[in-house]
């Protein structure tokens, strides 16, 4: 109990402190974990929505597999990508592994089903709402798909804010693939596990705090964004 | 011109039962077409087959030549709007028409004033009421200027105050030259806007006559029953 | 709505690759960089050189791993016999010594095999083993646990064969292995740098210190330019020539914890 109270006022002190090195660290988390949800985002929105529009055959086995990749291990995730990007694999003429690029692929790839899955089941359920009015006027396919999803854009934030969580939460994948190098890929959740390790786990705990804080503020902000809109156009 | 539409013994089947069975009909221009019958009886059924919303599991519906998906439109029971200002609803219709940028703002106008909404134009289509949103949905459909409009129980969901205005719509609509074809179950409203019923009874199409006919001399025994039966919710 | 969205482009900028300076990557070892050896050590050369070490820490065995799949330029680790078998592979260029410092046996204030203020290690190990003493290993092909290893061997215990549910095999890093022997009031071997940055340290004290078996020699190879043409043999010879050179070596000498030296310079 008095580790919390402790990590409470540390947390405080930590934000108020104005240190540069945590400011850095802070800049970085949100940079790569915002950077994967505007491509996670640009990719799973269309990729959900027209799999929950659209008619195909295997369609029943396309969304069980993309319902079960919402639960791919980080630290897996990071593995494939190291694997990938490493000089000894495929793409490692590129030079970016242990570089915030490398992560933000790490983490792309780690959100992007959640993004897909959860737009998918949304438009689907609206689909069955608009599909007839739709297609009586004549709009098909991806058209409609891409309809639907500006139409549900507020249900959809959920989707988004749910793939944002998970990237500034995880710590497997960004470890591997950045190496949790001082200064250039050291993130929040990669230096709450450092000092753990080191045993300062008052100071761990204190990031950590900062790290949720900061998360319920993104949060909070879409939350906002979202009422004005829906007061907006009902 | 689409019309005259030819429906040649056409079945429809859902969920092992016979939903239509074998009807035959010419769908005339001119005289407006009521779809007569009890719930349950295929009305709805009916109007998506001829609308092209389903296709039937066996016979042909064909319409004469022309362009077949933009002139025609339908208005169904419950309207479904989009997330968008009332104008903003139209135009949308208009652009999936391919109507050119410049003049859709232009029509969309028009067909608000046509059904006295324009003076809601910029309102988010979702806070108007239950007889302004179906309103916005005929001045949707009649944007495009169709040749047939097709109306699957258009106020069954509205108190009888909207009901009137919106017949008053359909009237004026019937009166410019669009082809009318409704489905109701309501016996006053079809003697107030139709020319002509078919009646439905079980799938199939058990009568043809002109309204007043039918309804003075009903020819089979099911009509006759149905008007009996209703009668007294007239 | 314009703005919000500048602002979170502007932030995706941050996180992305920015302007490339001069910089090498180091596979070393998670006890290196925990005793802070790193942070006192690269600035000075980087203030000299313009050159950025980015340094990566990982278990020695995954550290040369690194430099065998060329993720890395130069390997800076301390088990000798894995490092010539590395050279002896073709994937490092030479290797030469730089510092040693030493192991400690750390264990529980209480002390139930009666270890404390002994001078043999192999002596200390035979009695934890007897006493059947909580025991964690770090279990991860570090520099450590192959002392580790080598000491149970020396001491003639086939640790294999004969460890019990006593011994821990974690397969952790040197903070998360100290971790766990404090929350289990386990003996350790640990490397002195990280135990003095150490702050969990719960009931746990040095026990065992001094014998010559528990010194720890560190080497440092350039990774084959030959075995991977990426590796930047010119920025990454200079690191290893300033680590050995007379002003390296000071500062290395230099880095002290509670005013106590850590490690002791020992290149040609």
């Amino acid at each position: 109990m008095e580790g919390l109270g402790d990590a409470a006022r540390g947390a405080l002190l930590l934000i108020f402190s104005g240190d540069a090195t945590l400011g850095g660290i802070v800049l970085l988390s949100l940079g790569v974990s915002l950077s994967a949800v505007l491509v996670a985002t640009a990719i799973g929105l269309p990729l959900g929505a027209a799999i929950g529009v659209g008619r195909f055959p295997g369609r029943r086995a396309v969304v069980v597999i993309l319902n079960a990749l919402m639960g791919l291990p980080p630290v897996v995730v990071g593995l494939f990508v190291y694997l990938m990007l490493s000089r000894a694999g495929p793409l490692g003429s590129l030079g970016i592994l242990f570089t915030p690029t490398a992560m933000v692929i790490a983490q792309t790839i780690l959100i992007l089903p959640i993004i897909a899955a959860l737009c998918r089941q949304a438009v689907e359920d609206a689909w069955a709402e608009y599909e007839e009015q739709l297609r009586s006027l004549g709009a098909t396919g991806l058209s409609a798909a891409l309809t639907l999803v500006w139409e549900i854009r507020f249900s959809l934030l959920t989707a988004v804010l749910a793939g944002l969580g998970r990237a500034s939460a995880e710590v497997g994948a960004v470890m591997i693939v950045g190496g949790n190098i001082d200064g250039v890929t050291r993130v929040m959740t990669t230096t709450i596990a450092l000092e753990t390790s080191k045993g300062d786990l008052p100071l761990a705990l204190a990031l950590g705090l900062v790290l949720i804080l900061l998360v319920i503020a993104l949060n909070a902000a879409a939350a906002c964004v979202r009422d004005a809109a829906q007061r907006r156009y009902g | 011109m689409i019309l005259p539409l030819k429906l040649e013994e056409v079945f429809f089947v859902a969920g092992g039962r016979v939903i239509i069975e074998r009807i035959s009909a010419d769908i005339g221009a001119g005289p407006s077409t009521i779809i007569l019958g009890a719930n349950g009886a295929g009305k709805s059924v009916l109007m998506r087959l001829m609308h092209g919303l389903l296709a039937p599991a066996s016979g042909r519906i064909v319409w004469s030549s022309g362009d077949t998906a933009r002139l025609q439109a339908m208005v169904f029971q419950r309207p479904v709007l989009l997330r968008r200002s009332a104008l903003a609803n139209v135009t949308y219709a208009l652009k999936l028409a391919r109507v050119p940028h410049a003049e859709r703002e232009r029509l969309a106008l028009e067909a608000l004033e046509s059904v006295g909404l324009a003076a809601f134009a910029r309102r988010p289509a979702r806070v108007l009421s239950g007889g302004e949103q179906q309103r916005l949905a005929l001045a949707r459909a009649w944007a495009l200027h169709p040749e047939v409009l097709f109306l699957d129980e258009p106020t069954a969901s509205l108190d009888p105050t909207a009901s009137r205005e919106i017949e008053r719509v359909i009237q004026a609509f019937d009166a410019a030259g669009t082809k009318i074809v409704m489905a109701t179950h309501n016996l006053g409203q079809a003697r107030r806007l139709g020319d002509e019923v078919l009646f439905l009874h079980q799938g199939r199409l058990v009568e043809r006559a002109p309204v007043e006919q039918f309804f003075s001399r009903p020819a089979s025994p099911e009509a006759a029953a149905f008007i009996k039966g209703e009668l007294p919710w007239v | 709505m314009g703005l919000i969205f500048r602002l979170v482009l502007a932030l995706c900028l941050v996180g992305s690759v920015s302007a490339q300076p001069r910089f090498i990557t180091v596979a070393s070892t998670t006890s290196t960089e925990q005793s802070g050896l790193f942070k006192h050590l690269l600035p000075q050369f980087e203030k000299k050189t313009g050159i950025q070490v980015r340094v990566v820490a990982l278990g020695t065995g995954q550290a040369l791993d690194m430099g065998r799949r060329g993720d890395a330029d130069v390997v800076f680790v301390h088990a000798k016999p894995l490092e010539e078998k590395f050279l002896a592979e073709g994937f490092g260029v030479k290797r030469q010594d730089v510092m040693y410092n030493d192991f400690v046996l750390i264990g529980p204030k209480a002390d139930p095999a009666k270890v404390r203020g002994g001078k043999d290690a192999l002596e200390a190990f035979r009695k934890i083993r007897a006493a059947q003493a909580p025991f964690v290993s770090r279990g991860d092909r570090s520099g450590t646990h192959f002392a580790e290893l080598e000491i149970w061997k020396a001491a003639g215990i086939d640790i294999v064969k004969e460890k019990g549910p006593w011994y821990r095999d974690t397969g952790q890093g040197m903070g998360p292995a100290l971790n766990t022997a404090s929350g289990m009031n386990a003996y350790i071997l640990s490397d002195r740098g990280t135990w003095l940055s150490f702050k969990n340290r719960g009931e746990l004290a040095i026990l065992v210190e001094g014998d010559k078996r528990l010194f720890n020699q560190y080497g440092i190879m350039l990774v084959s330019p030959q075995k991977y043409p990426s590796v930047k043999k010119e920025l990454g010879q200079a690191f290893i020539d300033w680590i050995v050179s007379p002003e390296g070596q000071n500062a290395i000498a230099n880095y002290r914890i509670n005013g106590e030296q850590l490690f002791f310079p020992n290149a040609e």
